[in-house]
């Protein structure tokens, strides 16, 4: 039977560091799939100016497409070199939420993510996103330092 | 740069003559640009409101509660039957998590409520009530409630015929169906149509979008700080306004965005705890309201006045059968146009059946109007124009009166709710007319730029003008858009049914299910 792991990444060295432990962890298990998933941090519910509301597909596209060549692609490719089955995509969101329905979606096994950077007032009032993860998701969760 | 170096200066001229000029006649700078304005704009003014001829009743508020009629029997009560799928929608329950990211049917609604939830509220309820005493606000309320089929109509017509451009951003609104949906069914003269509307659009930004907002936020601030020129904070707002819509300040924007949902809610909830203090009054207020509706109570026109005024402050404040939400509504992504419109229902629903009430309720328990206590019927003022208020209070002044008369510093939020509703209200409109300027002329930074330091300039001659012209040239500019618009809804709405009908059947067979329980 075949592992899956989904990797977070945040396009920051946590994320980073959450890809290496990704990586050494499906090469100990030997046959692995990895899913790579950056999440765009996104509410439906949040207020924006009617030009905003114009142009939103047009900025949509473009936040998928730099996330894809920036963050995406090289952790996929990076993977793949390593000689792992990898796929990597891109979503807006709630971050927990988010992590956790493509972890459904592809029946993941494990979730890795870095231990998140944000910090201050809306971490005490809402909770890091990383949290929020670990007290939801159905899967185990490793979130590496 | 360029471009935005030679607006800088042009904007600096105006400001520049406009002290000169102030420095000249000092006493009568606002009394000359109000004498001038309502000379240039009153011929406009009583072209829209012509009464029937032999009788009182202007001829546009008859249009406009007959096209209410229609469209809510076209639509078999629309307005009822999706008025529980309509806020489904709004939660979320039929998105597709595979659309984060888009805007969303929140987003739209909320964007459009920040551009008609303002003044027309605080203001221009208390200026129906005023004129037409606490029986306009039945006539409020059912103004509201048939123009949500209206709403309906223009905002599916909006998302199904907007443009979308090669690099993804989008234009709507009745412009483009006007002109696309009667291609599409054959009829000549779409495109005039469409002409006549943006220059009426123009004209409604202009005036009620702005001149009316710039009045109101100065009488509000004047009112707190002491009597002081006009044109002082119309400067103030236009170099804001101009700040954010020509020299992109986003932030400016985007705070306001955000402030004035909270100060919605803040006007609303201290709306609720007047009431609750005075819950001994509220039946005695909705007596008020039912009575008045029908007898007048002794205002100024009798029954047909409180009517009149009800009808005619709806429209001003929720803008059903306008067209501008359609503008507004049309940025949102979906496969299914009558989505947005069962969501636009929404909006003439919290904006006056809720929030105009509200005001009404609050100014009829305060006791601001003044009641012949033998007879119960309203005094009315020297000219007989309008009732007699404590204090001689009109417009946004008797709302702030009404509540500081139950929580006295509540004026002091209200004036910076004013301000922000004010500030929120002119730069929707400004895009609303924006979009009707670029389907005229075409798309171009240049062509942009005259439409947008001209918008910025009638801030300054609202802030200057009374409040009596500048209503009237307000409500004349944005009735006119609904002559337009309206007329073609006629043609269109069978395209509405169709699509409605394809919807329901699709959502009762359960082909369109939800994607959140």
């Amino acid at each position: 039977m075949t592992a899956k792991l989904l990797v977070g990444l945040d396009g920051h060295a946590s994320g980073d560091r959450a890809l290496a432990h990704a990586q050494k962890l499906a090469q100990l298990i030997g046959d692995c799939e990895l899913v790579v998933a950056y999440i765009v941090e996104w509410s439906p519910f949040s207020f924006h100016t009617q030009e905003e509301n114009a142009e939103r597909h047009k900025r949509r596209e473009e936040e998928i497409s730099t996330a894809m060549t920036r963050v995406v692609d090289p952790a996929v490719k990076k993977l793949n070199d390593a000689g792992l089955k990898a796929i990597g995509g891109v979503r807006h969101g709630d971050v927990a939420e988010a992590l956790i329905a493509i972890g459904k979606k592809h029946n993941i096994d494990q979730i890795i993510v870095g231990r998140s950077s944000e910090g201050g007032f809306s971490r005490r009032i809402f909770g890091s996103a990383v949290s929020n993860l670990v007290m939801s998701a159905s899967v185990p969760v490793t979130v590496v330092n | 740069m360029k471009t935005i170096q030679s607006a800088l200066l042009s904007l600096l001229a105006v400001i520049g003559f406009a002290n000169t000029a102030y420095a000249q006649e000092a006493m009568t700078l606002d009394q000359k640009v109000n004498e001038i304005f309502a000379n240039v704009t009153g011929p406009f003014v009583g072209l829209i409101f012509a009464p029937f001829p032999g009788t009182d009743f202007p001829w546009i508020v008859l249009w406009l509660v007959t096209a209410a009629t229609v469209f809510t029997l076209y639509f078999a009560f629309v307005q009822v039957r999706f008025f529980g799928h309509a806020i489904a929608l709004v939660k979320g329950d039929y998105s597709d998590p595979q659309d984060a990211g888009e805007v969303s049917h929140f987003q739209a609604l909320a964007t459009a409520l920040s551009g008609t939830v303002g003044l027309g509220n605080i203001a221009g309820v208390a200026v129906a009530v005023g004129i037409g005493g606490p029986g306009a606000t039945f006539w409020m309320i059912v103004a509201g409630l048939m123009g949500m089929a209206s709403k309906f109509t223009e905002c599916t017509l909006g998302v199904k015929y907007r443009n979308e451009y090669e690099d993804g951003t989008v234009s709507g609104g009745p412009m483009y169906y006007l002109s696309k949906g009667f291609k599409e069914l054959g009829l000549p003269g779409g495109k005039i149509l469409a002409v006549v509307f943006s220059v009426f659009c123009i004209l409604g930004a202009l005036g009620g979008g702005n001149m009316f907002q710039a009045n109101q936020a100065h009488a509000q601030i004047a009112g707190i700080v002491g009597d002081y020129p006009g044109w002082i904070t119309g400067v103030i707002f236009a170099a804001v306004v101009f700040a954010v819509i020509v020299g992109g300040i986003k932030s400016i924007a985007r705070v306001t965005e955000k402030v004035v949902p909270f100060m919605g809610i803040l006007y609303v909830g201290a709306a609720i705890i007047i009431l609750i203090v005075n819950y001994d009054k509220i039946g005695w207020a909705f007596g008020q309201v039912i009575e008045g509706a029908f007898t007048g109570l002794g205002v100024a026109g009798g029954f047909v006045g409180a009517l009149i005024q009800g009808f005619k402050r709806a429209a001003f404040s929720n803008e059903a059968g306008v067209g501008s939400a359609a503008i507004a509504h049309s940025a949102v992504r979906t496969k299914e146009p009558i989505t947005e419109g069962c969501v636009s229902l929404l909006e003439p629903f919290i904006d006056t059946v809720v929030v105009c009430t509200m005001t009404a309720l609050v100014i009829t328990i305060s006791g601001q109007l003044i009641t012949d206590p033998d007879t119960g019927q309203f005094i009315l003022n020297e000219a007989g124009t309008a009732v007699k208020t404590i204090g001689d209070t009109s417009g946004v002044e008797l709302t702030s009166a009404a509540f500081g008369s139950s929580i006295s510093w509540f004026p002091y939020v209200l004036a910076v709710a004013v301000v922000l509703f004010a500030f929120s209200t002119m730069i929707s409109w400004s895009y609303y007319g924006l979009k009707s300027w670029t389907y005229m002329f075409g798309e171009g930074k240049k062509k942009e730029l005259v439409f947008k330091i001209i918008f910025c300039i009638f801030v300054i001659i609202g802030a200057a003008a009374n409040l009596g012209p500048v209503i009237d040239f307000s409500d004349a500019a944005i009735f006119s858009m609904a002559v337009v618009n309206v007329f073609g809804l006629y043609f269109l709405m069978k395209l509405v049914k169709k699509e409605l009908h394809s919807y329901s059947s699709r959502l009762s067979t359960g082909e369109i299910q939800k994607f959140k329980d």
